[in-house]
């Protein structure tokens, strides 16, 4: 029966960066590669914030597979870099370019959709040479296995396929990572949550409003006390002609404080430094969202198993340094290490060890080192306690706290330490860093801003509504297993596209009444779900993608 | 494999296309020719073949110099070869002396391609958006004296046992899918319901290769074009044409039209007495009693 199935040297699944650089790797090695994306195109399922780095010490950058990358798929480099630290309408802003250009060769904006789409482009090309190529509307959906070895993968579109390697790029929401054990979605401490909206402005208005010219672009962080006490921080982009406004909280600190994503987002939106931005030109043409791994708490030292190999999302590998967030940079290092050790194992005649190597490769090339820095592991076994962290917090609030504020910040240095990579990568993940000590900058040394939103952000229905869906009626992505409010519930507010007494979203809270006693449930719509993975972490269900080509479509990412 | 599809141009019916005359008859000089909405699943039915099996696809059609439109269109969809049968003693067919015309085209193929013979695969869509008579394939099948398979909504060919497996859709009280086997040649007639299905990622791969083959190949058409004229098919004049019709319409009647003012009642949400109302004459709609 086997020898029936169709046979492939490598089989990548997921056409992101991890995915389109193993191909490029593969196939530039002669190995014959056959590339799978669920989307309608790639890039059509896929959000990032999203700033591409080229770190000068990355074994591999994305121009370097993609020549002419920066010139035909990104936005604007990014040449100033600010943090916003807000206490009301105070905000105390600092510089942090150095941060930003440390280790840095360059860095430029990007949207997904067109990102992804010129590189499975160029990858279809590459592979098609092999005797492969990249295909769209293709999911797979599980591992073929063989007297328990990883020989291949199923999908729900084709016919099972047998390979000698499987590389899984599948992002944050890995199925085959989850089938093979190597990644969890237990705990919502190892996971951020990403909403965006891209906002149409145009190029002269961004000229005028951030002083830019053609090829320059920045970067704007916030934080501080406009997040309602949610762990994390907002972000805006300018992009050739948009901006990409959005937030990236701690999951767990949103299911904490029962935060509505896109309520935080209207926070960031209707800010009046935004205000200053957008005034007269508040144009949203869409709304995102996305879980983000934690790499400091999810990276995969061994993310691998017989012919599999995982990178990127998918083995947990996104670094949030402080304030910078590098996903898609490692995502593409780890892709090209997965394809270079394949070949390299396949020269010398033993292609199974192509899983060892490529987790040697992560450890010797610095890729692990970055994502799990040992720093942070020491700083966070005592800052992360709750009663130092909740110390801290108090100590800065303080008087003593707020004396020693003025005086750092008088003297420049609080923008100094705000800039030191070292400090950035082992803050740890508590209030301190992301709330109090932002607030009280601001309200120490901040100055007022005045401006007012003349503009009432799109309501979620409209949000919802503006998406492009091929809805798969019959056919749901995801199963609720328990709908108790204990096990479920944290969903209704969590899930960026549903919210506590709206009626259009994914999640919902109902009153039952049976015989005269009642009952709080929960009900699940996956409708208008735009597969952000959030409701596989926090509630309990049983969550696999849309089959290929279905669910939501994003034009920008 | 060298499968041929048959298409026909038909007026754009398309809303915004179509112009009628004060009688509500069709204006053609003023409407717009497009290719048979139908014939696509046919195309796509020999794309199918062509991707699984290999070899080729022609597309033919009889009608006048204007017809290179919708083969243009036709090719879009995927062709190698074009063939327009075009001819003033072709003019005013009906179905029966269109047939004859174009089993001579299809008859001058094979005679043409000499050793590889006549065409594995003769496909069809099902009738036409103009004459709605769906006679065409079945007669150009009859005058080809081949088996034919109708209604058909998935194809496999087994080229090396020289049969095709198809499943055809029969429409009736309870619709059922049938599944039948044929020899080849034969001739197919794609239903609207026909899905090409690619289970191999080597066929999506090479189908994907076709299609971005095929965008190249549009921009010059005319370069794949061949036209055949009644005496290079050899065709006997008695036998074509408006000559070779024994059909004849004795009449067209224009369709009613809508009147332009309808009755309707507004009402809002809140009016029960009157939703529950609406909700009653609805009823027997929606119950299916
Ligand atoms: C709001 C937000 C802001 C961010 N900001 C930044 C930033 O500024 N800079 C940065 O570097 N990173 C940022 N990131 C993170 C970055 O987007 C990710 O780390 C990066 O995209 C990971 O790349 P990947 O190739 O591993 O996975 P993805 O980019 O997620 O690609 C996975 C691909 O696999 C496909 N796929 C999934 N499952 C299947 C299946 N079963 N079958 C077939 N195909 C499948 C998907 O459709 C997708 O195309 C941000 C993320 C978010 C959400
Ligand atoms: S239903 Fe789940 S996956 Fe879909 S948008 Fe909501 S939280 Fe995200």
């Amino acid at each position: 029966m086997t020898d029936e199935h169709e046979h492939y040297e490598a089989v990548v699944v997921g056409a992101g960066p991890g995915g389109a650089a193993a191909a490029a790797v593969l196939a530039r090695n002669g190995v014959e590669t056959l590339v799978l994306e669920r989307g309608v195109e790639a890039g059509s399922k896929n959000v990032t914030g999203g700033l591409v780095y080229a770190e000068e010490s990355a074994p591999y950058t994305v121009d370097a597979l993609f020549p002419d990358f920066r010139e035909e798929a990104t936005e604007r480099p990014v040449t100033d870099y600010y943090l916003h630290n807000v206490a009301g309408e105070k905000v105390e802003t600092f510089d942090i370019t150095d941060l930003h250009e440390h280790d840095t060769a360059w860095s430029d904006a990007v949207l997904r959709r067109r990102m992804d789409s010129w590189m499975a482009d160029r990858v279809h090309e590459m592979a098609s040479e092999t005797g492969g190529g990249l295909l769209t509307d293709v999911r797979v959906n599980g591992l073929l296995r063989e007297r328990g070895e990883i020989v291949g993968v199923t999908c729900d579109e084709l016919d099972p396929i047998r390979a000698d390697l499987v590389v899984a790029a599948d992002g944050v929401n890995s199925e085959l990572a989850r089938d093979a054990g190597l990644m969890d979605w237990e705990e919502p401490e190892e996971w951020f949550q990403g909403v965006k909206a891209v906002v149409d402005v145009p190029p002269e208005i961004i000229a005028e409003r951030f002083g830019v010219a053609d090829d320059e672009g920045e970067a704007h962080l916030f934080s501080g006390d406009l997040f309602q006490d949610v762990r994390g921080g907002g972000f805006v982009y300018t992009n050739e002609d948009s901006l990409s406004i959005g937030s990236v909280f701690h999951l767990d600190s949103i299911v904490e404080q029962e935060a509505e994503p896109h309520q935080l987002l209207d926070n960031l939106l209707t800010h009046p430094l935004l205000a200053d931005w957008l005034e007269g030109h508040y144009d949203e043409v869409e709304y995102s969202a996305k879980l983000v791994p934690d790499s400091k708490k999810a990276a995969n030292p061994s993310p691998h198993e017989g012919r599999l190999l995982v990178v990127g999302d998918a083995a947990g590998q996104m670094q949030a340094q402080g304030p910078i967030i590098k996903g898609m940079n490692h995502a593409v290092s780890a892709g090209a290490l997965a394809g270079e050790a394949f070949a390299e194992a396949k020269l010398r005649g033993k292609p199974e060890q192509a899983g060892d190597l490529y987790e040697r490769k992560l450890r010797d090339e610095g890729v692990m080192g970055k994502l799990r820095p040992k720093g942070y592991r020491v700083a966070s076994a005592l800052g992360e306690r709750d009663a130092v962290a909740d110390l801290t917090d108090s100590l800065v609030s303080s008087s003593v706290g707020r004396l020693g504020v003025r005086l750092l910040g008088g003297a420049g240095l609080l923008e100094d330490l705000y800039s030191s990579p070292y400090l950035s990568q082992i803050v740890p993940d508590t209030q301190t860093p992301y709330v109090t000590l932002p607030t009280v900058i601001a309200e120490e040394l901040g100055e007022r801003v005045t401006g007012e939103a003349d503009f009432e952000p799109k309501d979620l229905a409209t949000r919802i509504g503006d998406l492009t869906y091929d809805t798969d009626v019959g056919n749901p992505h995801i199963e609720l297993r328990d709908n108790s409010v204990e096990a479920s519930g944290a969903a209704v507010t969590a899930c960026p596209v549903s919210a506590r007494d709206f009626g259009g979203g994914c999640y919902r809270e109902e009153t039952v009444k049976t015989n005269g006693s009642e009952q709080k449930r929960v009900s699940l719509d996956t409708q208008p779900c735009v597969e952000c993975g959030t409701c596989a972490v926090v509630a309990d269900t049983d969550w696999e993608h849309p089959r290929g080509g279905k669910g939501v479509e994003y034009k920008e990412g | 494999m060298h499968s041929v599809v048959l298409t026909k141009g038909v007026p754009d019916f398309r809303e915004g296309q179509v112009s009628f005359d004060e009688d509500g008859h069709l204006e053609r000089g003023a409407t717009p020719t497009v290719m048979n909405p139908n014939d696509e699943f046919a195309l796509q039915a020999a794309l199918q073949t062509k991707v699984k099996q290999g070899g080729r696809v022609s597309v033919m059609s009889m009608g006048p110099p204007g017809y290179e439109s919708v083969l243009e269109e036709a090719m879009g969809v995927y062709a190698d070869d074009l063939y327009l049968l075009s001819d003033r003693e072709m003019a005013a067919a009906d179905t029966w002396s269109t047939a004859i015309t174009l089993s001579g085209g299809i008859e001058k193929i094979a005679e043409e391609d000499g050793q590889s013979g006549e065409p594995d695969l003769v496909f069809a869509g099902f009738k036409t958006a103009d004459g709605e008579t769906g006679q065409t394939g079945p007669q150009t099948s009859w005058c080809l004296d081949r088996p034919i398979v109708t209604h058909v909504i998935s194809l496999d060919v087994d080229e090396e046992a020289g049969r095709l497996r198809a499943k055809r859709l029969v429409e009736g009280d309870v619709d059922e899918i049938e599944t039948v086997e044929a020899p080849l040649p034969a001739f197919v007639v794609t239903d609207p319901e026909f899905e090409p299905s690619y289970r191999r990622a080597e066929h999506r791969l090479r189908h994907k290769r076709l299609v971005a083959e095929t965008e190249e190949r549009v921009a010059e058409y005319e370069d794949h074009l061949t036209t055949w004229s009644a005496e290079d098919l050899d065709l006997d004049p008695d036998f074509i044409g408006l000559d070779g019709s024994p059909t004849i319409v004795s009449g067209v009647d224009p369709i009613p039209k809508a009147p332009s003012e309808r009755e309707a009642t507004t009402m809002t949400p809140d009016d029960e007495e009157g939703m529950a109302e609406l909700l009653e004459t609805m009823r027997p709609m929606a119950g299916g009693d």
